[in-house]
């Protein structure tokens, strides 16, 4: 079956006009194994990799989903990363999501496939990439291998929530103490120690992290702490900034779609529908068109099944 | 009599590693009561005369007397653990210790390979309920932190692949952390601890031979005003120099405890990965062989074990 695949994407690429629907039809169905059957079985009859073929034949934005789908999600978040290495600003915010919202596990072979693929590590890029705040923020949580069980400590979790909040105070933001805290804490010992800085202090720990609008590193922070207690909530809010602006960030979208097609875009789908009124189906119809909505689409319909 | 000699082994158990059982079974043992007791009242530093009539055994003596006992037992269960398990205790005791055994977690973290040390946060997770980055935070209190977290979450490349122009760079980035060390300390540095510590091990040893061309000399002399990252350093450069080091700490007379420990630690983890090339090293080192060493100061079932662990692949 996955040979027959396999065959048919050979045909619809080769020259005799690029079948995209059927490269969607074919793919967007495909979990992540057979999705690298697939891979494999076409290298070894056709001796090239799909992926090249693919990007011999597409463009821009659905061959990016293309791309991004078609890899296995170790190798596409090591891709993503890397991307962000060579350019700036909304790269911070990929790097910290891949870091925080895949498991501990995940993350470890997001890093493995770094390796494999461009020949450094993981931590030594990112190292290399940034400066000052954000590398002190984004090595760790990079490089970080939580525990990933579900004890919590309910004294450590007060004394370390008033530690942020004492920092926090300061304006300390970048501060070693919030650091160790969120980049070698374990989610669940991070998500009680928030819920007490709530409880202790009257409200969530990023309404203290919004003292300027400006600061990226602010942001970041903001954005880190969503993402390791409720990623779904990030995962909306930046689909609701992509679809928005004036001219889709296809990039995000492209992103958060195939990213979390295989782990919670229903959740997702569920909150931007109650956050925005209107089904992220119909927004992606609104703002994108072609062969790129329709992969979207599939992808985001496939989440339903 | 044969007394002075039974008072010699019981004296040598207090120093060097281990007990001379096959002497206490051959002596000892065949001791009657008069012979127990005469051994007793010439024995000051063992025995206490107590104001009621009789020589009570000092217990820090006896104390003294269990840890040496203790030495092959500790021995065997670490040889007979899962290598990512024992470097896993190994952390941790060494956090439990502070700072003086911080040198450990430097140990670990660089002679290790990226799978072994990977290998060690999983066991430290399934030991402790906690990973070993955030212990290492939580517990390290000085400037020596920010360097040992990034040590220990490290996973580095280890591919054939290196960009030499970076090297070069970096070197040059380290020899000015150098120089500039009166003014900032290199191991607060970020750019030194990211170096050291992201880097592939190939990449670093290509750093340090352009760091000689630059400055004249081996990267390990000029970081000898920090000691961790001269650790740092040493393990990457040349670990069986470092281990032939702490060996020699660990076997001299007047090494304390942490020192001896090494002993052990060493041993057991390196038997079988480069205790050929440390023996070497050793030799050219001290003079004398790894082995005789051991034989001089090391007594007993310990001793001979820790023999077979060092002549272990003599003969593979």
């Amino acid at each position: 079956m996955q040979h027959a695949a396999g065959d048919e994407a050979f045909d619809s690429s080769l020259g005799w006009g690029t079948n995209e629907a059927l490269i969607i039809s074919i793919l967007a169905h495909r979990d992540a194994a057979q999705r690298n059957l697939i891979r494999q079985t076409y290298a070894k009859t056709y001796g090239e990799d799909l992926l090249k073929v693919l990007d011999k034949e597409l463009s821009n934005d659905f061959e990016r989903a293309v791309l991004l789908w078609t890899l296995d999600p170790a190798e596409r978040d090591a891709y993503l990363a890397n991307e962000t290495t060579k350019r700036w600003s909304s790269s911070n915010l990929v790097l910290m999501e891949i870091a925080c919202t895949r498991s501990p596990h995940e993350l470890l072979l997001a890093r493995q496939a770094y390796h494999a693929r461009f020949k450094k590590s993981l931590e030594e890029d990112v190292a290399h990439h940034t400066t000052g705040d954000f590398r002190k923020l984004l090595v760790p949580l990079v490089s970080s291998y939580r525990y990933e069980g579900d004890e919590v400590n309910m004294t450590l979790a007060k004394t370390e929530a008033k530690i942020l909040h004492a920092k926090i105070s300061a304006k300390a933001y970048s501060d070693e103490e919030v650091i160790r805290i969120l980049s070698t804490r374990s989610k669940a010992q991070i998500n009680a120690t928030l819920n007490h800085y709530d409880n202790e202090f009257g409200h969530d720990i990023n309404k203290d992290l919004k003292d300027d609008p400006k600061d990226e590193f602010l942001a970041l922070l903001r954005a880190t702490v969503k993402c390791l207690t409720r990623p779904q909530i990030y995962f909306e809010k930046v689909l609701r900034l992509a679809i928005n602006k004036r001219g889709t960030d296809e990039g995000a979208l492209t992103r958060v779609v195939t990213t979390r097609a295989e782990v919670d875009l229903k959740v997702i789908k569920d909150e931007y529908h109650r956050r925005n009124s209107v089904p992220l189906d119909r927004a992606i119809g609104k703002d994108t068109h072609g062969d790129y909505e329709k992969m979207l689409l599939e992808l985001v319909g496939r989440s339903d099944a | 009599m044969a007394l002075p000699v039974e008072h010699e082994a019981l004296t040598k158990a207090f120093s060097g590693f281990g007990v001379n059982e096959k002497l206490f079974i051959s002596e000892l043992g065949r001791w009657h009561s008069e012979q127990r007791k005469v051994f007793r009242k010439r024995s000051e530093q063992f025995f206490i005369e107590d104001e009621r009539g009789f020589e009570r055994w000092d217990h820090h003596h006896v104390a003294l007397l269990e840890r040496e006992f203790l030495r092959f037992k500790t021995t065997l269960v670490l040889w007979t653990m899962h290598p990512w398990e024992r470097d896993a205790g190994l952390a941790n005791e060494a956090l439990i210790n502070g700072p003086q055994s911080y040198g450990v977690l430097i140990e670990i973290a660089c002679t290790r390979s990226s799978e072994e040390l990977l290998g060690a946060r999983r066991a430290y997770h399934s030991l402790f309920d906690l990973s070993i980055e955030e212990d290492v935070a939580s517990q390290v209190d000085g400037p020596e932190r920010k360097l040992l977290v990034a040590l220990v979450s490290a996973y580095r490349y280890e591919g054939p692949s290196v960009k030499e122009e970076v090297a070069k760079a970096e070197a040059k980035i380290l020899y000015n952390a150098i120089k500039n060390g009166v003014s900032k300390k290199p191991s607060e540095d970020d750019e030194v601890v990211r170096i050291l510590s992201t880097r592939s091990k190939l990449h670093l040893k290509t750093l340090f031979h352009y760091y000689k061309e630059i400055s004249g000399h081996n990267i390990v002399v000029d970081f000898d005003v920090d000691m961790y990252l001269k650790q740092t350093v040493e393990c990457m450069y040349a670990p069986q120099t470092y281990f032939s080091q702490v060996l020699d700490a660990a076997l001299r007379d007047d090494a304390d405890e942490a020192a001896k420990r090494a002993l052990i630690r060493v041993i057991v983890t390196r038997a079988e990965v480069d205790m050929k090339e440390i023996k070497e090293v050793y030799c050219k080192l001290y003079g004398v062989s790894l082995s005789e060493t051991i034989e001089a100061k090391a007594h007993g079932n310990f001793k001979d074990f820790l023999l077979a662990l060092v002549e272990k692949g003599q003969s593979d």
